[in-house]
């Protein structure tokens, strides 16, 4: 049984359903209902049109689509970095391995909208000559590895997938792959040692998987979200993607929204919409009170106050200027109530429990931060600790293997940076500021 | 060449080299914990992390590749202050616990720590701590001070052949692990112990005996096999305390065996002897030398040395150079020709004794074919470079009967009974003749590939020997042990001239290539006639008659049948009890001697410790013994002034026969396969305890579970072997890597040197 | 020790790679071996290793590095709650508080009667529906409320 919300405000999130085209519709997720919205259709275009990667890729990098995963990479220019004249065989892979506190997007395309995923998955394999792709999803959402499963399964009996996909001179398999928790594997280098059979520690880059994936071979990697735009794009061209964004960021981009809100859940909508707006479509903070801060676009990136979030623009600009960004796009809405240094415990528990031990910064330094503001917490913290916390994260950052040590630092620097008081407060009294008010 | 500037000094250098290996070549310091040149680059540490001119971040100098222009600093305060934070996380959750560390004033971590640490740490908050682990009878751990630097694990993925060691867990609680207390078993094991930057690995019998600062280091070179490792004892109030390697990037790069390093345990075993012995009604006494001197002559002097060949002499082929000539020098004053020191061999014409190469040249073959070899027991550490070769070129074939190669990547694989050995490079021949044309001059051969059909195996190795420019063929030393092993090599120069391979042989004794050289045995005189001939007198020197000899019945015949028995040995025990007397020689850290190693590399030692009591060098031995006897021509004061004499006698050309080929046969039933394991090898390695402590597959044979199912034998069971010389009770093991149709038997241990070396043997379930 | 069916599930898996890169099938065996058995022995993890034809410790090194396994006798049924941040905020405490009392047992324990044990974990992956949690790892409940976990638990034999 899946409970689902009964609240989700899917109906007004058909504004600019793409990745999501078929959310409202009934039985979502089947071949049937992807075919009704013109599923498919691109793919047997290109192919039977023959139409050259080159070309495909300009429309993508005309379409100002950049990386959901959470970097935002230009997703047109990182698909011209896969060598074309390479013999042998190439991998692309989906990161469904969303698992950084906030996210929960790529589970609804999955889950809602798998076929437009693997349409997307197709034609990148088309465009960069990949023979073989995987998707990753995450170990905890097994229901909707297995329907993704079963979706695939529906595709290669349709023939979108296996031999000759439409009956024409394109070969491609894609399977899925399932993580069994351990968020470091969103990092595409550990994706990659995870999906080769090993513990998912990341690799040392260079070189990148573009000329060294799996196995030794060229791979590219993106995220669920990504892929599942390549479709709408290649039906409508680059130009009407970069219209429907801002400047920088083209396109609608799913934003997850999920803490302190009257109606959690995913919401795609065109970049550049203010932060307020999309409050308002989510029904407001919960219990009608006041808003205190928002994390972004998940714990990697900076918190913002809510006088600050409240005149962001959600868009890559828009978030940067207000000091943070837009990360893969997930909400975290704290309320009056939040302690922010209870909060922070959590964050830096996590990044603690789940580096995955191979450098030194990480390994260590997340373990220190972790015990610091937990002795804190406990009653025991001392006057020089909020400096010895603001020092360990720094020099976390920018000394490891991969990006996790930088977003353990993150929430320390910017928690202290926004809410130092209520450090001191809680150093000084042995307990939360909250405690007193409520 | 790319330009770069490193520290304000403006470099050549090769492009694709890393930031580290240029500073370690222009000799500026960059710490590091999980670098190691001979590894793969891990860059988990992040000490080596420095400035780099352009980049916000620093970068690891171990994995980041110099670029045209690249500007590094080393010394920058950004590097300091990096290093410095790093060393910080590093000792948070160390322990600090160097006064009671075995590592204590050898430790990078120490090291490091007073140059780049703070002298203050500003972690109160606890420390983690990791239990032990037993890995084993020769690596301690204390995993609380590990840094999960994972040198270990890439050693023995890497270098060690298979992955035993892993680093389990996540994060903060990563730590390392085998699979579930396993003892780590690679032959190789210990070089783990020099890898570990900290104190969390350390060797197990040296554990507490002294500290680093109280030992003198003195070079020698390793006696066990022909590879002649450089090594390091460490010694201590005139007792070897331990033994490391020392560098030679040509011979043993910078590792050498479990059995070098450990075998000096054996040097202290009760069985050494410190007097001469002499046999008094099946008692040993003891006697001064003097006494012992004269009871030879005078036994030796009764003897008619007039008629010629009245006394057999055999030595270890362990034997230096200097002991080598001595013996021969005295068997002529003898009147002997029967000298040898052939103790395995059934087979030994003299060409094509040595390598055939250079070590280090070895993996620029473009195709190599090794065949009858267990490399792992047979060439511990060389076996390395062939695993490195066959990982990297994919142009590595075997053939054996025990695939001890099993997570390397071979081109072809042929697990073969020994002998069918013969028969696949005939094979192999046949192939290369049909596409070459290649004149065979031997009519046996000729007669024989008529009849033969090639298969797919030897199809894609004969083409792998043709497609390339360079090609190798190695064969193994136990192809000598076999009758046909002759016939083999043999066949093998014909295939090494049709395709203008280097042919090669593992020699498989320290000496053994020097002796060959030295022509001791000039007259082709086998050990095994030398005993079936009944002599009145033997001499032997520095070997165990009973389990370093193929037969050790046919030994201990021809000892009881002599007048006079003289062995000259470091040890006693049951296995001399035919001898008259024993001279207590020291073993080759009590000595200086010369070894040539199997590439014929000339290399000569000195002793590291005194003789221990009043036992004497060998080369003494033999000196004062042709003084008694009154030759004439032995008045060396050193063995520096034996050396040269015997290098003049190295210089002669030796002239070799061929000797033609015979056809043979292939042996129907079960066969036998003679394992040496690298510990059994000689008196000292077996006498080593702590290499002796893991019992695995002591006490069995193994034999394939196919052939098991089809002799109705289970795993475990009790079986009786007997051969022509003796009855064995012993287990049987499953073991997938034996040949089907093949018994394994363990050579030179306990339960089974009696059985003696032979290709047949019969099974009796008990 | 593998049974048929078990085997045959793995074959399946191996099919998703190349013959000779049988070990990226290993989080797949160990997850269909702990499915069947409830949780990963060592004699398990070096059955899976040699089906696989991987060294048994790179097989240990997975099965250690990703937290779904279970090294340790877990419960018939393995409740693991989320704790962290959106769950945290919508309350994800109570739920725990409701379990540990309800149960009587704390994180990494197991009922007497072997039927529950209880996991504290990581994202999920789903925070929209905060709190949640997952019953043996493959099941996932949402919107908890202690009434609903009653519910829920209630429906389990
Ligand atoms: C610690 C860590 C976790 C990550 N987790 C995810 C993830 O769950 N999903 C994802 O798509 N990208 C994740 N990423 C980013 C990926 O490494 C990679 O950049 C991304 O999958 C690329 O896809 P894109 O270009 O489509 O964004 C993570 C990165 C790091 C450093
Ligand atoms: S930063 Fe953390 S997670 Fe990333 S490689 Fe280093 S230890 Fe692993
Ligand atoms: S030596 Fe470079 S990171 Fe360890």
């Amino acid at each position: 049984m899946l409970i689902n919300n009964p609240d989700n405000v899917t109906k007004d999130n058909d504004v600019f359903p793409i990745c999501l085209r078929t959310s409202n519709l009934e039985n979502s997720s089947s071949l049937q209902t992807y075919l009704s919205v013109g599923g498919y259709k691109q793919i047997q275009r290109i192919l039977k049109e023959k139409i050259s990667p080159e070309k495909l890729i300009e429309e993508i990098k005309i379409s100002g689509l950049r990386g959901r995963g959470g970097a935002g990479f230009p997703t047109g220019i990182k698909w011209s970095f896969i060598p074309n004249d390479s013999a042998g065989i190439k991998y692309i892979v989906c990161n469904s391995d969303e698992g950084e506190p906030g996210t929960f997007k790529d589970r609804e395309i999955i889950k809602k909208n798998p076929h437009q995923l693997i349409e997307g998955m197709t034609i990148a394999a088309y465009i960069m000559g990949a023979q073989v792709g995987y998707n990753y999803i995450h170990g905890e959402i097994w229901e909707e590895y297995e329907s993704f499963e079963k979706a695939l399964a529906e595709a290669k009996k349709a023939n979108f997938l296996g031999k000759s996909i439409c009956g024409l001179n394109f070969d491609f398999e894609l399977y899925a792959f399932h993580g069994y928790g351990a968020y470091i594997c969103g990092e595409e280098t550990a994706l990659i040692e995870s999906i080769e059979g090993k513990k998912g520690q990341p690799r040392f880059k260079p070189p990148f998987p573009a000329t060294y994936g799996i196995y030794g071979r060229p791979t590219n990697v993106n995220n669920t979200e990504t892929y599942a735009t390549i479709p709408w794009i290649m039906q409508n061209g680059g130009e009407s993607f970069a219209n429907i964004g801002v400047e920088n960021s083209g396109g609608t981009k799913i934003f997850s929204v999920s803490g302190h809100i009257e109606k959690p859940g995913n919401y795609e909508i065109p970049m550049g919409m203010p932060f307020k707006t999309l409050l308002e479509l989510s029904g407001g903070v919960w219990k009608g009170r006041k808003l205190k801060a928002v994390i972004p676009g998940g714990p990697s990136t900076p918190v913002l106050p809510a006088a600050e979030i409240m005149k962001a623009t959600l868009d890559y600009d828009g978030l940067k200027n207000s000091g943070s960004s837009v990360g893969a796009g997930s909400l975290i809405v704290m309320d009056e109530t939040t302690c922010m240094v209870t909060t922070l415990k959590r964050l830096s528990y996590f990044f603690y429990e789940e580096s995955c031990g191979q450098c030194t910064p990480c390994r260590e330094g997340t373990g220190w931060v972790y015990r610091v503001i937990k002795r804190i917490v406990d009653g025991n913290g001392k006057p020089e600790d909020i400096d010895l916390l603001l020092d360990v994260s720094k020099k976390i950052s920018g000394r490891t293997i991969c990006a996790l040590g930088d977003a353990a630092a993150v929430p320390v620097l910017s928690f202290i940076k926004h809410f130092k008081d209520e450090f001191k407060y809680f150093i000084k009294n042995g307990k939360s500021m909250m405690d007193t008010n409520s | 060449m790319i330009k770069i500037k490193i520290d304000g000094k403006v470099l050549e250098v090769k492009p694709k080299t890393s930031i580290i290996e240029v500073a370690d070549k222009v000799g500026i310091d960059i710490p590091r914990f999980c670098y190691h040149k001979k590894l793969s680059v891990a860059a988990n540490c992040r000490m080596c992390l420095v400035e780099v001119k352009n980049f916000a971040k620093p970068l690891p100098a171990c994995a980041t590749q110099v670029m045209e222009g690249m500007e590094i600093s080393t010394k920058s305060k950004f590097t300091k202050d990096t290093q410095k934070s790093v060393m910080e996380f590093l000792l948070i959750n160390h322990p600090l616990d160097c006064p009671i560390c075995d590592q204590g004033g050898e430790c990078d971590l120490q090291d490091t720590a007073v140059a780049y640490g703070a002298n203050k740490s500003r972690y109160t908050e606890e420390k983690r701590v990791v239990f032990d682990k037993n890995i084993g009878p020769l690596i301690s751990t204390d995993l609380t001070r590990c840094i999960q630097c994972t040198r270990c694990v890439r050693f023995l993925k890497e270098v060690g052949g298979m992955a035993e060691l892993g680093l389990i867990g996540r994060g903060e609680h990563a730590e390392i692990s085998a699979y579930v207390d396993k003892s780590v078993e690679s032959e190789l094991s210990g070089n783990i112990i020099d890898l570990c930057p900290v104190g969390a690995l350390t060797s197990k019998p040296f554990r507490y005996s002294a500290r680093s600062w109280e030992l003198s280091r003195r070079s020698t070179i390793s006696c066990h096999d022909s590879l002649g490792s450089n090594m390091e004892a460490h010694v201590k109030d005139d007792i070897v305390k331990r033994v490391i390697p020392k560098e030679n990037e040509s011979i043993n790069e910078c590792w050498i065996s479990d059995r070098d390093r450990f075998s000096y345990e054996g040097l202290y075993h009760k069985d050494r002897i410190n007097l001469p012995l002499k046999r008094v009604k099946n008692q040993w006494e003891e006697i001064d030398w003097e006494e012992a001197y004269e009871l030879i002559e005078k036994n030796i002097t009764d003897i008619n040395t007039k008629k010629s060949d009245q006394i057999g002499i055999v030595c270890s082929p362990q034997s230096t150079l200097e002991e080598g000539f001595l013996l021969k020098k005295i068997a002529k004053e003898l009147n002997t020709s029967h000298i040898d020191y052939h103790l395995l061999e059934k087979s030994f014409s003299k060409n094509n004794n040595w390598l055939g190469c250079k070590i280090d040249e070895i993996e620029s073959h473009d195709a190599i074919l090794v065949v009858g070899s267990n490399l792992k027991h047979d060439q511990p550490l060389l076996a390395h470079r062939f695993r490195r070769y066959a990982n990297k070129k994919n142009n590595f074939s075997i053939i054996t009967s025990y695939d001890d190669f099993h997570s390397t990547h071979c081109l072809e694989k042929i697990i073969v009974n020994p002998s069918a050995y013969l028969n696949y490079l005939l094979m192999i021949l046949k192939e290369i003749q049909l596409i070459t044309k290649y004149k065979i001059n031997s009519q046996g051969i000729k007669n024989t590939l008529k009849v033969l059909k090639s298969s797919n195996e030897t199809k894609k190795i004969a083409q792998s020997l043709l497609s390339t420019k360079s090609k190798a063929i190695f064969l193994g030393h136990q192809i000598l042990h076999l009758e046909d092993g002759d016939n083999i090599k043999f066949v093998a120069m014909h295939i090494a001239q049709a395709t203008e391979a280097t042919l090669g042989l593992l020699p498989g004794d320290a000496n053994s290539v020097g002796l060959n050289e030295l022509n001791l045995n000039s007259n082709n005189i086998s050990t095994d006639k030398i005993l079936s001939q009944k002599k009145e007198a033997y001499i032997m020197m520095n070997f165990d008659p009973l389990y370093d000899y193929h037969s050790p019945k046919k030994i201990n015949d021809a000892l009881k049948n002599a007048k006079f028995n003289l062995a000259i040995s470091p040890y006693i025990s049951d296995s001399f009890k035919e001898f008259d007397v024993v001279l207590p020689m020291t073993p080759f850290t009590e000595t200086s001697g010369t070894f040539m190693n199997m590439e014929k590399r000339i290399q000569s030692f000195s002793a590291v410790t005194p003789p221990f009591g009043q036992a004497r060098p060998g080369w003494k031995i033999l000196r004062v013994l042709a003084n008694f006897l009154q030759f004439e021509g032995f008045l060396y004061d050193s063995s520096e002034d034996v050396k040269a004499d015997a290098m003049i006698e190295l210089d002669k050309k030796n002239e070799y026969i061929l000797i033609d080929f015979k056809p043979s046969k292939i042996t129907k039933g079960l066969e036998t396969l003679n394992l040496i394991k690298a510990n059994d090898s000689d008196m000292i390695v077996r006498r080593a305890s702590s290499l002796h402590k893991n019992k695995k597959n002591q006490n069995c044979c193994l034999i394939n579970p196919s052939t098991m199912l089809k002799k109705g034998l289970i795993d475990g069971q009790k079986i009786m072997i007997s051969s022509s010389e003796a009855e064995v009770l012993i287990n049987v093991k499953a073991d997938e890597n034996v040949c089907s149709n093949v018994i394994a038997i363990f050579g030179k241990q306990d339960e089974t040197f009696s059985l003696g070396m032979h290709n047949k043997v019969k099974i009796k379930k008990a | 020790m593998l049974t048929k069916i078990t085997r045959k599930k793995i074959d399946r898996e191996l099919k998703k790679f190349p013959i000779d890169q049988k070990q990226s099938a290993i989080i797949a065996a160990l997850q269909i071996i702990q499915t069947e058995n409830g949780f990963l022995t060592d004699e398990l993890i070096a059955f899976a290793a040699d089906y696989l034809a991987m060294p048994k410790i790179a097989a240990m090194e997975v099965a250690t590095f990703y937290n779904m396994f279970e090294l340790k006798p877990a419960g018939k049924y393995k409740i693991s709650v989320c704790t962290n941040i959106s769950c945290a905020l919508r309350e994800a405490d109570d739920i725990v508080c409701h379990l540990r009392k309800k149960l009587n047992i704390d994180f990494n324990e197991i009922t007497k009667d072997s039927k529950f044990s209880l996991k504290e974990s990581e994202c999920m992956g789903a925070c929209g529906g905060a709190p949640l949690m997952t019953i043996n790892n493959h099941k996932m409940y949402e919107f908890l409320t202690p009434q609903k976990v009653d519910q829920i638990l209630e429906e389990l034999d």
